[in-house]
């Protein structure tokens, strides 16, 4: 048994902001109360820490099976707990690709031996990601897969968005699309505007991602299947999903803390500023924080995409998309949301817990007889990132070195004591 | 006191007292293109590595004969036969270079950024020589000189750019040099290549996409090459190019009647700029290249001899010559 005393529990399922007791017994929560008492458990103080239910990531890649160079389960696990995660769901751009269920038991058999936190494997959606034929969806849900997507890629035609729709609906899987329209991406590296004019970057137009985005929920009104738009990016597909779930449609999204923080302004001959969807420009970036702050925006997703320093140390040009990022999560939701007085704490421990449940259809609370995963962080405690101290393999990322206020402070799950700090 | 180089890696980030600075050095090595015997000693014992990384003929042969001619040896190195072939990184064959102590490194290089991410982790100074779509300062610099040669200043001119300025690192660095002068710039060219986003990049700059507006009242006529090899979009037929945008001695009347006419080179006769234009009066085509040496040798002095900013001026002492 294990006790959380002292604790300011915030649990958004039932609105509850109160210094209460958590007692966990195995792998569930046994009882939630004022000062509660439990003869022979093991005590962890969280006096001046709030007490979260267990963040979710719904978007990362650990690069197990096949690029154990850049990362694998168990660093990219133990980077994800340090950052407070304690559920991640991994991008099954693989090598192999997740696209049938022997690929999807090796990585949760292999989750199950050496992660810290919880790995909730996303299925492709067609083969190999190919955009041809289907993947093999069912055998992989039986297998464990919690969503589909062709991440890296779009899904990609209208038709075959379709049919992994229906299929995906007649399963109860949310689709989720990494939404770019190839021939205008046509080969950027960052967003298209006076800053890649200036730099002499191949540009990408916000439009890119907003076709698409428009695409899916256009095809997700033919199905009435669950449309789920990944590391959205512009105010234009914002708007879509607005539109969407204004006709009832099943549409949800994700922003992550990067596009909330940075802009394209920030972009400098620096690899660690690109990624994909690029930064986008300031007003794209100050309409994401209104559709985090009003609702619009379910969750916040890392994307956390490692890749390891010789690749990312080469020409902007050439070098690979994507940033890691557990560990500044929630550390740059604080900043640049909530002490900044955008979003309340309320909302933004939303953001890491029920919103993403709600995207795949979970629950997530903090009430007896609920899985004992907990995340419990400080708002205010000074501290600085240094990647070179991350568990990750890799350290491609800009805020390497950036100071912050509050933290996340331990990670619980089933019951167990996955990170302390 | 004159803020002093340590890389030349694009015309944005120089100051305008440090632009004069390389101009004024630049006039006696203008001078010095004319003697019989074109060798000093300034850099001797010094050793430029030339890194292309993307083929260039003139570009690579002005910057091989600068650095002879001030006296340093030159080590090249040619996509064509590098390692880069192999698979090596960028990073591994700059430090490679750099491990037989050259004291500088000229690169051209098809990836935008791609000095100032070498100069970022080597010890010696990095000239730019071409940065994919980003700049070109040298060009931008032996422009400046052509026109303040020609024209008797480099102040408050119009100045008129035709082409594809998108993929352009001429037309960027001169935009950034010439705005610091209280040039008005024009930049003209086929829609798709002349966005009017790029009216951000400096001040006084207006996009106009019909060259007759254009030309309309233009000091100075920069006519870049169509850059087929760097151009993404399905490209645009050569007779629309030449009927729409070509140079031509009729739109040159457009002009100032003493409009200089300039253009980087390679010239594709025909194409962007008519024969008669290229080969006129007005046209300062073959000053440019001639300057392109006295410019590079100034930036080579001043990076690499490492002289005082206030040093006699080494092409005016005769003591230097060497032989």
């Amino acid at each position: 048994m294990l006790l959380i005393r002292n604790g300011r529990v915030l649990d958004p399922a039932s609105k509850t902001d109160a210094a209460v007791d958590v007692l966990l017994d195995g792998e569930r929560i046994s009882k939630v109360g004022a000062n509660l008492s439990a003869p022979g458990a093991e005590i962890l103080d969280a006096k001046g820490l709030i007490v979260a239910p267990g963040f979710i990531d719904l978007h990362c890649h650990l690069r197990e099976p096949g690029q154990e160079l850049s990362e694998t389960i168990e660093t990219g696990t133990k980077a994800a707990a340090r950052g407070g995660f304690t559920a991640v769901c991994c991008m099954p751009n693989t090598h192999p690709v997740n696209d049938n269920a022997s690929v999807t038991r090796g990585i949760v058999e292999r989750a199950a031996e050496v992660g810290a936190v919880r790995v909730w494997p996303i299925g492709a959606a067609s083969m190999e990601s190919k955009g041809e034929a289907l993947a093999e969806i069912a055998a992989m849900k039986s297998a464990g897969i919690v969503a589909v997507s062709d991440d890296g890629k779009p899904v990609a035609t209208a038709r075959l968005m379709r049919q992994v729709m229906d299929y995906c609906n007649s399963l109860d899987l949310p689709v989720i699309d990494h939404c770019e329209d190839p021939s205008l991406f046509a080969g950027g590296v960052m967003r298209e505007g006076p800053q890649s004019l200036r730099l002499g970057l191949q540009g990408i137009p916000a439009q890119s991602e907003s076709i698409c985005a428009g695409r899916d929920v256009e095809v997700a009104s033919i199905t009435g299947a669950r449309l789920h738009i990944a590391h959205m990016s512009t105010r234009g597909s914002l708007e879509y999903v607005r539109w969407a779930r204004k006709q009832g449609l099943r549409v949800t999204c994700e922003v992550t803390p990067h596009h909330f923080t940075l802009t394209d302004e920030d972009v400098r001959y620096d690899s660690n500023y690109k990624m994909n969807p690029p930064l986008a420009s300031r007003s794209d970036r100050d309409a994401l924080i209104a559709g985090l702050a009003d609702g619009s925006v379910d969750a916040i997703a890392t994307d956390h995409a490692p890749h390891h320093p010789a690749s990312k140390d080469v020409e902007f040009d050439r070098a690979p998309f994507g940033i890691i990022g557990f560990e500044t999560a929630l550390a740059l939701g604080l900043a640049e949301l909530v002490h900044t007085g955008k979003l309340s704490l309320m909302r933004l421990v939303e953001l890491f817990t029920t919103g993403p449940a709600r995207v795949l259809g979970i629950e997530r609370k903090i009430t007896a007889g609920e899985p004992a995963d907990l995340t419990l962080f400080s708002t205010d405690l000074e501290w600085t990132f240094h990647a070179a101290d991350s568990p990750s393999k890799s350290r491609n990322t800009p805020f390497d070195g950036r100071a912050f206020r509050g933290a996340p402070m331990a990670a619980i799950v089933a019951g167990r004591v996955a990170y302390r700090r | 006191m004159l803020q002093r180089l340590s890389h030349l890696l694009g015309t944005e980030v120089l100051s305008h007292e440090q632009i004069l600075f390389l101009l004024d050095q630049a006039k006696p090595f203008q001078e010095f293109q004319r003697h019989p015997l074109k060798k000093l000693a300034t850099l001797r014992g010094k050793t430029v590595a030339i890194a292309f990384f993307e083929s260039s003929t003139r570009t690579r042969i002005s910057f091989t004969t600068a650095a002879a001619r001030l006296g340093a040896d030159t080590m090249a190195l040619q996509a064509e036969s590098s390692s880069l072939k192999k698979g090596e990184s960028l990073i591994d064959t700059v430090r490679t270079l750099e491990a037989m102590r050259p004291d500088g490194i000229v690169i051209r290089h098809a990836s935008s950024g791609a000095p100032a991410f070498v100069a970022e982790r080597l010890e010696i100074p990095v000239l730019n020589a071409g940065d994919g779509t980003h700049e070109h300062p040298t060009q931008a610099l032996l422009d400046a000189l052509t026109i303040r040669d020609r024209k008797g200043k480099l102040e408050d001119w119009n100045v008129t750019i035709l082409g594809d300025i998108l993929h352009s690192r001429v037309a960027r660095s001169n935009i950034h040099l010439l705005s610091k002068f209280g040039t008005r710039i024009t930049l003209c060219g086929p829609a798709m290549w002349v966005p009017r986003a790029l009216e951000n990049l400096a001040p006084n700059l207006r996009v106009t996409h019909r060259i007759e507006e254009a030309l309309e009242g233009a000091d100075v006529v920069m006519v870049l090459r169509v850059q087929t090899e760097r151009i993404h979009e399905p490209a645009l037929a050569a007779d629309e190019y030449i009927a729409g945008y070509q140079l031509t001695p009729a739109r040159l009347r457009l002009a100032r009647p003493d409009a200089l006419v300039l253009h980087p080179g390679p010239i594709v006769r025909g194409l962007e700029i008519d024969s008669a234009v290229a080969d006129g009066p007005q046209s300062g085509v073959l000053e440019q290249v001639t300057n392109g040496l006295a410019v590079r040798m100034a930036l080579l002095y001043h990076l690499i001899g490492g002289a005082p900013t206030d040093a006699p001026h080494p092409a005016k002492d005769r003591s230097n010559a060497s032989d």
